[in-house]
């Protein structure tokens, strides 16, 4: 075999990296370099320096060390037993590349994962010396999100939690018994240990002051996960109960939701057909709802059919449809945990009706200012000039909120 | 009709300065003008007469000079006097801007929004190319920005870019850093920037293969990375051929069919049932003989419903033969994630016990009843519940197991879930509280409270006393059982 170019590496590299759906770059602490004289900042809120005609945003290089993998995921493209391309990069590829792309101001930092080679010990050994080395020789201060090997040792994730603003650990899927299935050497026991690890190691660094020399903070921004939707049998709310679990348990930033995709050289064993892109997108709000609006996960799924969310309707419209005796809410008088429950309210237009309602009476007029949507929030809204009368109780309203046909086709 | 003179787009001191005049003359907001410049301003217009300084004598909300700088970068003409009509109102309705659904504060509100993503998307969008010069290396880039943003965004690269030396050029104004120090220039063309860059082809290929062709959402897409950015982007000429070849290349991933694993797969999976048959393999059946095997195989116990929701079980910790077991009710947040038994809160209650009644806690055994943390989710916490009848039955195999191969002369049982585990009958901690009780099997019992009861006692006298009872009652074991006394 001839040795590939740079580029192939690359192609491969990252085409076997994209099914990871977490891009996100916010969240960690705020560094520069106008000390170091370096190369890199972080200013909080992450940027999106491109965006792929997927409409996923590229704030990362993201790529794999290598997708060799000893294990054989069925849902993976990396798995053992699949035929596609293989390629390994080097720790001072993977630097070059990530400096290489940060001076042109193509990206925020790296996003590294890998396949696991001979054991997760080594494998994890390299990704830590990549970070290593952007952090003490190229003086890099830009973003990193590492992709720990759940079964590496306490030791190196650790080292690695130094270095990086973000580590995590893929659940993969969304029940014990899936994983099991689809990830035979996969321990679901082991993946909740190195989550339960990591959220302590963040914790006990907390505290720090954030003088301290480098390195001062382990993992600042803190960890997320993934999960695989549509891979195995789970219903919706199976998934949101994973969700409700991690997010409790590990203090994650973030749960990603991945609509299994098909990948070339696929396992028999999963749904080759369009990814359920919907029923992504559905989660999203459920987990939103869950985490900013105050919704438990009973109200979410309640009265769904066979634990799934409806598709054709976000799902805080679904319950208000389900609740029409909780409505119509005055916004001139109703406390902020109702008024986040208005379909067409988002946090922003709570913040704003609070805000200007001690000032003046809210007329339909301006609630149109304040909010996305007049015509999605009208029917559940008392203001000083309007009441919606018999239009919250017509049997038609589920209908007319519908969004058309044509724009649910779209995905 | 009254005008101010402007020195540049973005002169928000001029700005300040003119509409301070302009309130002191008590100027309304409809007959005054900013202009920028030479530009003319209207026909019969005036400058302002001057007034005498009257700086500071005004007050306004600190957000709405964060709001004005903003504002003045937007290139809407009216922007100047957008501004002074606020300003003119904010005197006689000081909380204006509290008012969001106000027509000039939404209004202001949404312009300075589109200045604040027109500099977001610029710190996106900018493709540095380097090329040597005379200095060394320096990374140039054309952008063209919406508003008047290059002073606001030009910070940013200098704290991110500090050790590069670079040019933003833009059609109004350019801005450069050598290292030291950040200048403007005058603005430039398209044709100044440099013609190309080596590692465009390497993001090209990244973009290409980052893109995943099943989930095409181009609507999603030009929503983020409007059309009017992609001219100065390399990596959007790529955006059509990818669009168009997406169906294809999903249809012909669903419609090839998978191929045979490889060698190296086969020898892989050789290698991994033979580590797999080698491996000691877990059998529920199985009675353990050793404190070690019992501790292995409950890690992988299913017998109540609690494993799932936990991450892990978490056993007892202590020697073999340790001669004091203490025995609390189940494990906690802080110890269901190390898997060790008591060092959360009620922990450091336990351990300040111990240390007050001199016991050396490593010469003793510490486990619970239930060896799974019990909780409901509740956002980003987790809310202890009590263990039921049936769950505390179900562990209790593993408590026996810990008591025989420990097999200490005293057991200390805290709380009431551990009390009736230990005796195995329903006790209130009141009616056995503090005696030493001995056991059918042989040695010792004694009952106290659980140390996380008196983390929950509000009222500080009671829980003063309570931790008064608690640690005499860790005195009393360490009586009974003097070998655990720490080390002089």
């Amino acid at each position: 075999m001839t040795a590939r170019t740079l580029q192939e590496k690359l192609a491969i590299l990252s085409d076997a990296a994209k099914y990871d759906a977490s891009c996100a770059s916010s969240g960690s602490v705020k560094r520069n370099s106008l000390k170091t004289k370096g190369i890199g900042s972080t200013e909080g809120s992450g940027i999106c320096h491109a965006y792929a005609p997927d409409g996923r945003c590229i704030s990362l290089l993201k790529i794999l060390l290598t997708n060799f993998c000893v294990y054989d995921c069925a849902y993976c493209i990396n798995r053992s037993s699949s035929n596609v391309e293989r390629a390994r990069f080097s720790v001072e590829e993977v630097v070059r590349l990530t400096m290489a792309f940060y001076r042109r101001n193509y990206v925020e930092g790296l996003f590294l994962s890998s396949g696991i080679v001979k054991s997760p010990d080594h494998t994890m050994e390299e990704m830590v010396a990549v970070v290593r080395r952007l952090r003490l020789e190229e003086n890099f201060a830009g973003y990193i999100h590492l992709k720990a090997i759940p079964d590496a040792s306490p030791r190196l994730i650790e080292e690695a939690g130094l270095f990086v603003d973000r580590l995590s650990v893929n659940i993969e899927l969304p029940t014990d018994g899936a994983i099991e299935r689809f990830a035979p050497e996969k321990k679901p026991r082991d993946i909740r240990r190195s989550m339960g690890h990591l959220r302590l190691k963040i914790e006990e660094h907390q505290g720090e002051k954030k003088d301290r020399a480098k390195p001062a903070r382990f993992a600042p921004g803190g960890q997320s996960t993934q999960m695989i939707i549509g891979a195995d049998g789970a219903n919706d709310d199976a998934i949101l109960q994973r969700s409700e679990n991690l997010y409790g348990s590990y203090s994650l930033k973030r749960v990603y939701y991945s609509a299994f995709s098909p990948i070339p050289d696929a396992s028999s064993r999963l749904p080759l057909a369009k990814p359920p892109l919907m029923r992504e997108h559905r989660l999203y709000q459920a987990d939103w709802l869950m985490r900013f609006y105050g919704f438990e996960r009973s109200e979410i799924v309640e009265g769904s059919q066979a634990g799934m969310l409806d598709l054709s309707i976000d799902p805080k419209l679904a319950w208000a449809l389900k609740r029409r005796e909780r409505f119509p809410v005055d916004v001139n008088a109703a406390d902020k945990e109702m008024l986040l429950r208005v379909p067409g309210f988002g946090t922003r237009a709570v913040e704003r009706i609070l805000s200007t309602r001690r000032h003046r009476r809210l007329r339909l007029d301006d609630v149109s200012r304040l909010c996305q949507s007049l015509e999605k929030v009208r029917p559940f809204i008392v203001a000083e000039d309007w009441s919606p009368g018999g239009l919250l109780d017509s049997p038609g309203l589920a209908g007319r909120l519908r969004p058309k046909e044509e724009q649910l086709s779209l995905f | 009709m009254k005008f101010v003179r402007l020195s540049s787009p973005t002169d928000f001191e001029g700005w300040r300065q003119g509409a301070r005049m302009a309130l002191a003359l008590g100027v309304d907001p409809a007959d005054i003008e900013f202009t920028v410049g030479e530009s003319a301003a209207s026909l019969f217009a005036e400058p302002l007469p001057p007034a005498p300084d009257v700086g500071g004598r005004f007050t306004v909300p600190r957000a709405f000079i964060d709001l004005a700088e903003v504002l003045v970068s937007h290139r809407d003409p009216a922007r100047f006097s957008l501004a002074y009509r606020l300003l003119f109102r904010l005197q006689a309705e000081p909380k204006l801007l509290a008012v969001a659904s106000d027509r000039d504060v939404a209004l202001a509100e949404a312009m300075a929004k589109a200045v604040s993503r027109d500099s977001h998307k610029m710190k996106a969008f900018v493709r540095f190319r380097e090329v040597e010069t005379e200095e060394g290396r320096r990374s140039i880039a054309w952008f063209e920005p919406e508003h008047h943003i290059v002073e606001r965004v030009a910070p940013f690269f200098v704290r991110r870019f500090t050790g590069m030396s670079w040019s933003l050029l833009t059609p109004l104004l350019s801005a450069h850093w050598n290292g030291e120090r950040l200048e403007y220039g005058p603005g430039a063309t398209a044709e100044m920037r440099p013609r190309g860059d080596d590692m465009e082809a390497l993001w090209l290929t990244y973009y290409a293969s980052i893109f995943n062709p099943s989930r095409l959402k181009m609507k999603a897409m030009r929503a983020q990375m409007p059309k009017k950015y992609w001219k100065n982007m390399p990596e959007a000429a790529l955006i059509a051929p990818l669009a168009q070849g997406a169906e294809a290349a999903r249809e012909a991933m669903i419609a090839t069919p998978a191929t045979l694993p490889s060698y190296r797969h086969e020898r892989q999976r050789e290698r991994f049932e033979m580590a797999r048959a080698e491996a000691p393999v877990f059998d529920p059946d199985h009675r353990p003989e050793s404190l070690e095997e019992a501790r292995e195989a409950a890690r992988h116990c299913r017998a109540c419903p609690l494993w799932e929701p936990a991450t892990q079980t978490v056993f007892g910790e202590g020697p073999k033969a340790a001669p004091v077991m203490f025995v609390g009710e189940q494990p906690g947040d802080q110890e269901d994630l190390a898997g060790e038994p008591f060092i959360g809160p009620a922990g450091q209650v336990f351990d300040a016990a111990l240390a007050a009644a001199g016991i050396d806690r490593a010469q003793t055994y510490v486990t619970n009843a239930v060896k799974h943390f019990k909780f409901v989710p509740r956002g980003k916490r987790r809310i202890h519940q009590k263990p039921s009848g049936g769950e505390i039955a179900a562990c209790r195999g593993w408590l026996d197991l810990e008591r025989s191969f420990v097999a200490p002369k005293l057991v200390v049982a805290m709380g009431a879930t551990a009390a009736s585990s230990v005796l195995g009958r329903t006790v209130t901690i009141r009616s056995v509280r503090s005696q030493l009780i001995d056991l059918p099997a042989g040695g010792q019992a004694l009952v106290t409270v659980h140390p996380s009861y008196l983390l929950r006692l509000p009222d500080p006298d009671a829980k003063a006393r309570e931790e008064a009872l608690f640690r005499e009652d860790m005195a009393r074991v360490r009586q009974a059982v003097p070998e655990i006394a720490l080390a002089a």
